[in-house]
C-alpha cells in the first residue's frame, strides 16, 4: 500500500497536454500508474495519451472519480492550479512546478488549509510507492520494492538514497519528495509521521538541507515518536551563510538553520545522522541489522 | 534580487510611502547640481550624500582611497558637496558587510536632510516586512530601537521587538496599523501618519513581491511626518516572471562576474573559496557533493547545479566557468541520471572536453542511474584523462587522491 499514492489511486495530470505534462504522464503510465485523465483549460473534450482531457478539475473529478492530481502547470499559474484541485475535492495534490512566486504560495497554502486535502511540493520530484504508483518525475527503476521510507527536500538526492538503499540489499516502500521551496504543502515532520504510521515501512531516511526549521521540528517530534529507526542527512554543511543554494528555500538565515545546527538536534533526538551522503545506504543497513 | 536605496525609493513612491527624497547621480557635476537644487527647494544648506551599494553599514564605512570619507555624509555647502562626491564616485567603500575588498561606488544619492529642527522631538525606529517561513505568513517586525543593528536588539532585548502577522490575501488591518503606531509610542499627527505609512508600505511589499523590505531608520521628523530615511529592498526571484520592469533594475556590477556569466548560461552557480570544482544535477545533490568534497580532504570551489538536462552545451559552459578559477585543482562531475541518460551526459563531457582542448586538472566523473555502465565504458574508451566512478564513495576516494 505505502502512503499517499498506491495502485488504487486515480491520478489526473494538470497541464496534461504541455511538453512536461505529456512526457512525464507517458512515463507514469508506462510505470503502471493509474492515470485516468488530465486537465488543460480550453482543450476539454479532446483525448490525449488515450485518456480524456477536461477543461476543469471539477469536470475531471466528476467523470473519472480522480483523487490524486499531479501539477505541471507553469509557475505563474501553478498556485491557482493547486487551489483549483483542492476546491474540486482532490485528496492528494502533488505540485512539481519549480519557480512559483512565494507570495502565491502564501495565498494557496492558506486557501487549502480549510479543504480536506494534502499538498506535496511545490518544486519537488513527487511521490512514488514502489511497484504501485509513480506520481512524479523520478526514474522509476531505481525504486526497488522494500520497507524503507524516504522523505527528502531534494530530487536527485532522493534517487541517490533510493539507489544506496537498493545496493545495501534493501528497498523502498514510499519515497516522498517534499520540495525545496520556502513554503511547501507537507513538512518534513508530516511526511515522516505518515511513514511512521505506515505498516509497510520499517525504517525511514530523512534528507534535509540548510534553511528553515522543518528538520528541527521533525526531530523534536521524533524524540517522542521514534517507533522505527530514522537515518538522517543534511545537505549544505559547506554552504556559505546568506547565499541561496539552488533551491529557493536553501539559504542559511541564522544560527538555527545551518546544517551543523540541524544535524546536532537530529542526533540529540535519536536520529542516526550521517556526515557523508555516501553513507546513507550503509547506515540504514547497519541500523536495521542487515 | 537586491535593489539600491534609490531604486527602492522610486518603487515606494508609487505606493505613496513618504520618504526622504533625493536624486541618484553618477558624476560630480550632476551631484553638485542636485545639491543646489535640493538646497534651494528645501531652504536649508544641509543635504545628505549617500553612496549606493548593496550593503549595509554605509554610515560607519570608509573608503579605501580616502579613509576619512564615510559612506553617508551631510554636505553643508556646494564645495562640500563637490568634495564628498569626488571622494565617493569611483572609489571603494568598505563596510562591515562588504568584506575587506569593499565595493566600488558608481552612484550616489543626493537626499533632503530629514533631521531638521521643529516643535516635537525627532525619533528613529526600525521596521521591516518579511515572510515567516514557519507560520507561512508575512510579518511586520518593528522596534522603537531604530538606526541600530536589529540582530543585536533581538539578541539583547527581545522584548523590544514587536510583530504583526498578516492574514494571507488580506491587507494590513486598521487595528494592526494602530498597534504598530501605539507600540512605537506615537501620538497625535505622528500616530495618524504612521498608520498610513505602514498600510501603504505593506501594499508595496505585496505589490512588488518583496522578499524583504527593511526601513531602518523609520523616522519621525520634528514636524511629525513619518518617513523612510533608508530602505533595503529585495525582490523575490521567482516573482520576477511578473515584474519585467524590476528585472531591468538588476545591477550586475554588484554581483560576481562569474556568477553573472553562469546565470546567462542558465546555470545555477555560486562561487566559493575552495580547490575542487564540482558540477552536479540537482540542488540538493550539489550541496551534498560539496559536503563530500570537504569530507574527502578538499574544499568545494563552487556550487553548480546544471539542472535536469545536462548535455554537451551545459557541461562545456560549466567547465569554462569552473576553470576560470585558478585555485581549482580538480573537478568532480556528479550526475545521477534519471530521465537524463548517463551515456548522453558522458558523451557531453567528452565533447565538451574536446571542444575546450586541454584541461590541466584531473577530472573525476561519477555517473549513476540510467545507463551508468554504458557511460563508464564511453568515458574509459575516450582516451581522455578522465577518471570515472559509479558509487558516490568511489568518487570521494578519487577526490581524496586528487587533492592529496
Amino acid at each position: 500500500m505505502g502512503v499517499l499514492v498506491n495502485k488504487n489511486s486515480k491520478v489526473i495530470v494538470q497541464g496534461f497536454t504541455g511538453t512536461e505534462g505529456t512526457f512525464h504522464a507517458t512515463q507514469m503510465i508506462e510505470y503502471g500508474t493509474n492515470v485516468v485523465g488530465g486537465v488543460t483549460p480550453g482543450k476539454g473534450g479532446s483525448s490525449h495519451l488515450s485518456r480524456p482531457v477536461f477543461n476543469t478539475v471539477v469536470d475531471a473529478v466528476k467523470t473519472t472519480g480522480a483523487d490524486v492530481s499531479i501539477i505541471f502547470v507553469p509557475p505563474a499559474f501553478a498556485a491557482d492550479a493547486v487551489m483549483e484541485a483542492a476546491d474540486a475535492g482532490i485528496k492528494v495534490i502533488i505540485c512539481i512546478t519549480e519557480g512559483i512566486p512565494v507570495q502565491d504560495m502564501v495565498i494557496a497554502k492558506n486557501y487549502i488549509s480549510s479543504k480536506d486535502c494534502r499538498l506535496i511540493g511545490p518544486n519537488c520530484p513527487g511521490v512514488i510507492t514502489s511497484d504501485e504508483a509513480k506520481v512524479g518525475i523520478m526514474p522509476g527503476f531505481i525504486f526497488i520494492k522494500g520497507r524503507v521510507g524516504i522523505v527528502s527536500k531534494s530530487g536527485t538526492l532522493t534517487y541517490e538514497a533510493a539507489d544506496q538503499v537498493a545496493k545495501a540489499g534493501l528497498g523502498v516502500s514510499t519515497a516522498i519528495g517534499i520540495g525545496g521551496d520556502p513554503i511547501i504543502g507537507t513538512t518534513t515532520k508530516e511526511a515522516v509521521e505518515l511513514l511512521m504510521n505506515d505498516p509497510e515501512t520499517d525504517a525511514i531516511v530523512m534528507i534535509g538541507e540548510i534553511g528553515g526549521g522543518m528538520e528541527a521540528e521533525a526531530a523534536n517530534w521524533l524524540k517522542d515518536n521514534m517507533r522505527k529507526p530514522v537515518v538522517g542527512f543534511i545537505a549544505g554543511q559547506t554552504a556559505p551563510a546568506g547565499r541561496r543554494m539552488g533551491h529557493a528555500g536553501a539559504i542559511v538565515g541564522g544560527a538555527d538553520d545551518t546544517a551543523a545546527a540541524k544535524m546536532k538536534i537530529m542526533t540529540e533526538c535519536g536520529i542516526h545522522v550521517v556526515n557523508s551522503p555516501a553513507d546513507i545506504g550503509s547506515m540504514m543497513a547497519s541500523v536495521i541489522g542487515k | 534580487m537586491n535593489l539600491h536605496e534609490y531604486q527602492a525609493k522610486e518603487q515606494l513612491k508609487k505606493y505613496n510611502v513618504p520618504l526622504q527624497n533625493g536624486v541618484a547621480c553618477t558624476t560630480v557635476d550632476e551631484a553638485v547640481a542636485a545639491y543646489n537644487d535640493t538646497a534651494s527647494r528645501t531652504g536649508t544648506k544641509f543635504v545628505v550624500i549617500k553612496a549606493q551599494i548593496h550593503a549595509g553599514g554605509r554610515g560607519k564605512g570608509t573608503f579605501i582611497e580616502v579613509p576619512t570619507q564615510h559612506g553617508v555624509q551631510v554636505a553643508k555647502s556646494e564645495d562640500d558637496a563637490r568634495t564628498i562626491a569626488t571622494n565617493m564616485l569611483g572609489n571603494t567603500l568598505v563596510t562591515l558587510q562588504t568584506g575587506d575588498a569593499g565595493k566600488v561606488v558608481s552612484k550616489i544619492f543626493i537626499a533632503e536632510d530629514a533631521y531638521y529642527e521643529g516643535v516635537s522631538p525627532i525619533k528613529e525606529f526600525y521596521l521591516s516586512v518579511l515572510l515567516d517561513r514557519t507560520r507561512k505568513q508575512n510579518v511586520i517586525m518593528y522596534s522603537q530601537d531604530g538606526g541600530m543593528n536589529i540582530e543585536d536588539v533581538a539578541h539583547n532585548t527581545p522584548e523590544r521587538i514587536f510583530k504583526e502577522y498578516i492574514q494571507p490575501g488580506s491587507p494590513l488591518q486598521g487595528f494592526q496599523a494602530r498597534n504598530i503606531a501605539f507600540n512605537l509610542g506615537l501620538t497625535g499627527e505622528a500616530f495618524k501618519n504612521c498608520t498610513k505609512f505602514v498600510t501603504n508600505l505593506y501594499q508595496a511589499y505585496v505589490g512588488l513581491d518583496c522578499e524583504m523590505l527593511e526601513i531602518n531608520p523609520l523616522f519621525k521628523a520634528a514636524d511629525d511626518k513619518i518617513i523612510a530615511v533608508d530602505c533595503k529592498m529585495s525582490i523575490e526571484d521567482n516573482s520576477l516572471i511578473r515584474h519585467k520592469d524590476l528585472e531591468l533594475l538588476r545591477d550586475k556590477s554588484e554581483e560576481d562576474p562569474t556568477e553573472v556569466e553562469a546565470h546567462e548560461s542558465n546555470l545555477n552557480y555560486v562561487k566559493l573559496d575552495g580547490n575542487v570544482g564540482c558540477m552536479v544535477n540537482g540542488a540538493g545533490l550539489a550541496m551534498a557533493t560539496m559536503d563530500m568534497i570537504k569530507l574527502s580532504g578538499g574544499e568545494p570551489a563552487n556550487f553548480l547545479d546544471v539542472g535536469g538536462s545536462a548535455n554537451a552545451t551545459t557541461v562545456e559552459a560549466g567547465f569554462r566557468i569552473i576553470l576560470k578559477d585558478p585555485k581549482v585543482k580538480a573537478i568532480l562531475i556528479n550526475i545521477f541520471g534519471g530521465i537524463v541518460r548517463c551515456d548522453r551526459v558522458a558523451q557531453g563531457v567528452i565533447d565538451a572536453y574536446k571542444s575546450i582542448g586541454t584541461i590541466n586538472v584531473p577530472i573525476i566523473v561519477r555517473l549513476q542511474g540510467t545507463n551508468a555502465e554504458e557511460a563508464k565504458e564511453l568515458i574509459e574508451a575516450s582516451g581522455l584523462k578522465v577518471q570515472s566512478a559509479t558509487l558516490l564513495s568511489e568518487a570521494a576516494n578519487l577526490v581524496n587522491k586528487a587533492v592529496a
